[in-house]
């Protein structure tokens, strides 16, 4: 279809009106960029609400415990009650479909006291008891060493593995952690690995603060016993943590006498749910920026329409000189619509790269200011930019019907006639 | 070569209708340089423009080197122009964005010859009209003789049957139309089929024979010493 010879004829009669052709790219130009703009404008929205979310695993749930709000068999509402580690071992027995169980242990926190010495430096991070799972579940990068193991939590074994910021905080530049000691709450734990989180960009600080050591050793250092702070609970990838949850409440609920209806005395924040409802937030932003992309595209090629039905109006003679030379009206029509979809695609194309440009200024930019709340990294994959070049073949084809089938209507004789 | 019978068109306008050609008979022979003469309004460019297939008779016959024009669709029209037919016309009717070279090429680009051949093809007939060194100009830098010659080269180029020329030295001085004609006379020595439309009585006397047209029918047909257009220039 786009042989040489075509090109240079489309090419020729594009050329014969720059100006003219300036203009009528120009919308098409416009509503491209404005397209593609809105969608990658979204995406950063995205990836800056996303962020919040971390990357843990996002089929998961938080669970922890809150005071009774009902009496039940005699005991009284109002009563507190702890997970123990033997509702791990319950739960992960008796609700199917669960990847992951993790109880956790917490000390410290966001803006805490001094717990972690050694030597002469001190820091404020938080220490967290964990289990060999939940690396799975929130992912990081081990830089050096490994994370917690099976073994440290049977033998309780006082080790930590720590995060590139508690280094920062509690070593000198070349000093090589792993095997060091670092004293916490006036317990010593050895050093057996360091961590980032992975790919981490944005607002992880605080998770690079951290030291985890095994679940049983938090457990016996700092008198929590086998009580559990809270747990983490992934779910199989083909099941939603959110269908699932309500068993896992009702076991919890009969295991420590709490009554059946009581929908207070368990706390939970379901990652899946939240990600759900944003996703579907952006989804539908995505779909608003595609419409209003498609409405002032729309305005280019009614534009692109209009020009060529004036081009083939001017041209009517030239037309009718073809067709006295032999051109079919299938030649002409084919001319037409040919150069209408190249005038659409090169002048989109332009504005495919316009918006890049735009959106590559705008990431340097916010590379350089540092980074903006709920907004980052503003870009768009190469699907919307094929997407983008089918919406183009499609309206250019769609702006040149008109006018091509308006170029052979005419007799050659009348055509011809025309001044 | 041409055998037309019977032929007739009328226009119609609203509710008035102008019967322009009524009865036409009419035959040529291959080889032939023939002139259409009559008045103007007389049906003159109708009658040449249904021989090119540019416009359709309401009635009668018409044959083309043994091909019956009848019925045509616009496709099948365009080809047998293609192939059959080259045109010369008043005002040129060159492409003013194309180069006289590209122009000559069209019509070979419409029977979809490749470029190399087009591009020698076309210089040959450049050549031919004596532009060879103009081949890169535009229309806009032509004289008028100049661009009609261009216009001749592009009608021979698709190497047709017939050439038909409207009024092909209307827009030209007398020293430039004679030698417009001689070009067109030399062409017709070598055998081409040549009708030419005019009003004006010398340049029809440069063919071989006059047909008059008047009131929509031929009222004398008749062949001619012709004048050598060399003897004017
Ligand atoms: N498309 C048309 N519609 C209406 N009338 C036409 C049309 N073409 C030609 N005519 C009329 O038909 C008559 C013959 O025209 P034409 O063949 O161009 O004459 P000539 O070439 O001999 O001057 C004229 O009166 C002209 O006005
Ligand atoms: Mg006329």
């Amino acid at each position: 279809m786009f042989n040489k010879e075509r090109w240079n004829e489309i090419l020729e009669a594009l050329n014969a009106n720059k100006f003219r052709t300036f203009l009528t790219a120009f919308g098409v130009f416009w509503g491209i960029t404005i397209l593609v703009l809105l969608l990658a404008l979204t995406n950063g929205l995205k990836n800056g609400v996303t962020a919040d979310f971390g990357d843990f695993a996002t089929n998961s749930m938080f669970m922890w415990t809150q005071g009774t709000t009902k009496p039940y068999k005699g005991l009284p509402k109002g009563r507190y009650f702890n997970y123990k580690i033997d509702d791990v071992e319950a739960i992960k027995a008796e609700v199917p479909n669960l990847k992951y169980v993790s109880p956790r242990n917490q000390l410290g926190g966001f803006r805490g006291n001094n717990n972690a010495v050694r030597g002469t430096k001190t820091g404020a991070f938080e220490i967290y008891g964990d289990y060999p799972e939940f690396i799975k579940q929130q992912p990081m990068d081990i830089l050096q060493g490994r994370f917690i193991s099976y073994s440290d939590i049977n033998a309780k074994r006082k080790v930590c593995v720590i995060g590139v910021d508690v280094i920062k905080g509690l070593y000198d530049k070349d000093e090589d952690p792993l095997g060091t000691y670092i004293k916490i709450n006036g317990v010593n734990f050895m050093v057996v690995g360091t961590f980032k989180m992975a790919n981490s960009q944005g607002d992880n600080e605080q998770d690079a603060n951290t030291i985890y050591i095994p679940f049983t050793t938090f457990g016996q250092a700092f008198n929590r016993g086998d009580r559990v702070g809270w747990m983490a609970i992934t779910a199989n990838d083909e099941v939603s943590i959110t269908a699932l949850k309500q068993q896992v409440f009702d076991l919890m609920k009969s295991r420590h006498k709490v009554h059946p209806d009581d929908e207070r005395a368990i706390g939970h924040f379901d990652l899946s749910e939240q990600f759900e409802r944003i996703s579907g937030l952006f989804s539908i932003l995505t779909i608003v920026g595609y419409f209003v992309g498609i409405l002032v595209l729309a305005s280019g090629i009614i534009g692109i329409n209009n020009i060529m039905l004036i081009v083939v109006k001017e041209r009517t003679k030239e037309i009718g000189i073809r067709r006295a030379l032999g051109a079919t009206p299938g030649m002409i029509k084919g001319q037409i619509l040919q150069e209408s979809l190249i005038l659409t695609i090169l002048s989109g194309m332009m504005g495919v790269s316009f918006a890049a440009l735009v959106i590559w200024v705008m990431n340097a930019i916010l590379d350089n200011a540092g980074p903006v709340e709920n907004f980052a990294n503003p870009s768009v994959g190469m699907q919307v930019v094929f997407v983008a070049l089918i919406i183009l073949i499609v309206s250019g084809l769609l702006a040149g019907l008109i006018p091509a089938s308006r170029a052979t209507k005419m007799k050659p004789v009348d055509a011809l006639r025309t001044e | 070569m041409i055998q037309i019978k019977d032929l007739h068109k009328s226009y119609h306008m609203g509710s008035n209708s102008l019967h322009v050609l009524k009865g036409i008979n009419f035959t040529v022979e291959e080889g032939e340089l023939v002139s259409i003469m009559g008045s103007s309004g007389s049906g003159k460019s109708t009658l040449l423009n249904i021989i090119g297939m540019l416009d359709e008779a309401d009635k009668g016959s018409y044959t083309l080197d043994g091909v019956v024009i009848k019925d045509l669709n616009e496709k099948i029209a365009a080809k047998y122009r293609n192939q059959f037919l080259g045109f010369v016309f008043q005002s040129f009717n060159l492409i003013n964005y194309k180069s006289a070279l590209d122009n000559v090429s069209m019509p070979m680009y419409y029977q979809g010859l490749k470029r190399k051949e087009r591009t020698d093809r076309a210089m040959h007939y450049l050549e031919k009209v004596g532009l060879a060194d103009w081949h890169h100009h535009l229309p806009s830098e032509l004289s008028g003789g100049q661009k009609q010659r261009v216009a001749i080269a592009r009608a021979l180029a698709s190497e047709p049957k017939v050439l038909l020329a409207d009024e092909p030295t209307g827009a030209l001085d007398s020293t430039t139309s004679y030698e417009v004609m001689e070009l067109i006379q030399q062409i017709n020595d070598e055998g081409k089929t040549i009708l030419i439309v005019t009003h004006e009585d010398d340049i029809a006397h440069m063919t071989k024979r006059i047909v008059n047209l008047k009131d929509g029918v031929i009222i004398k047909d008749e062949n001619v010493n012709q004048v050598k257009a060399k003897a004017h220039v």
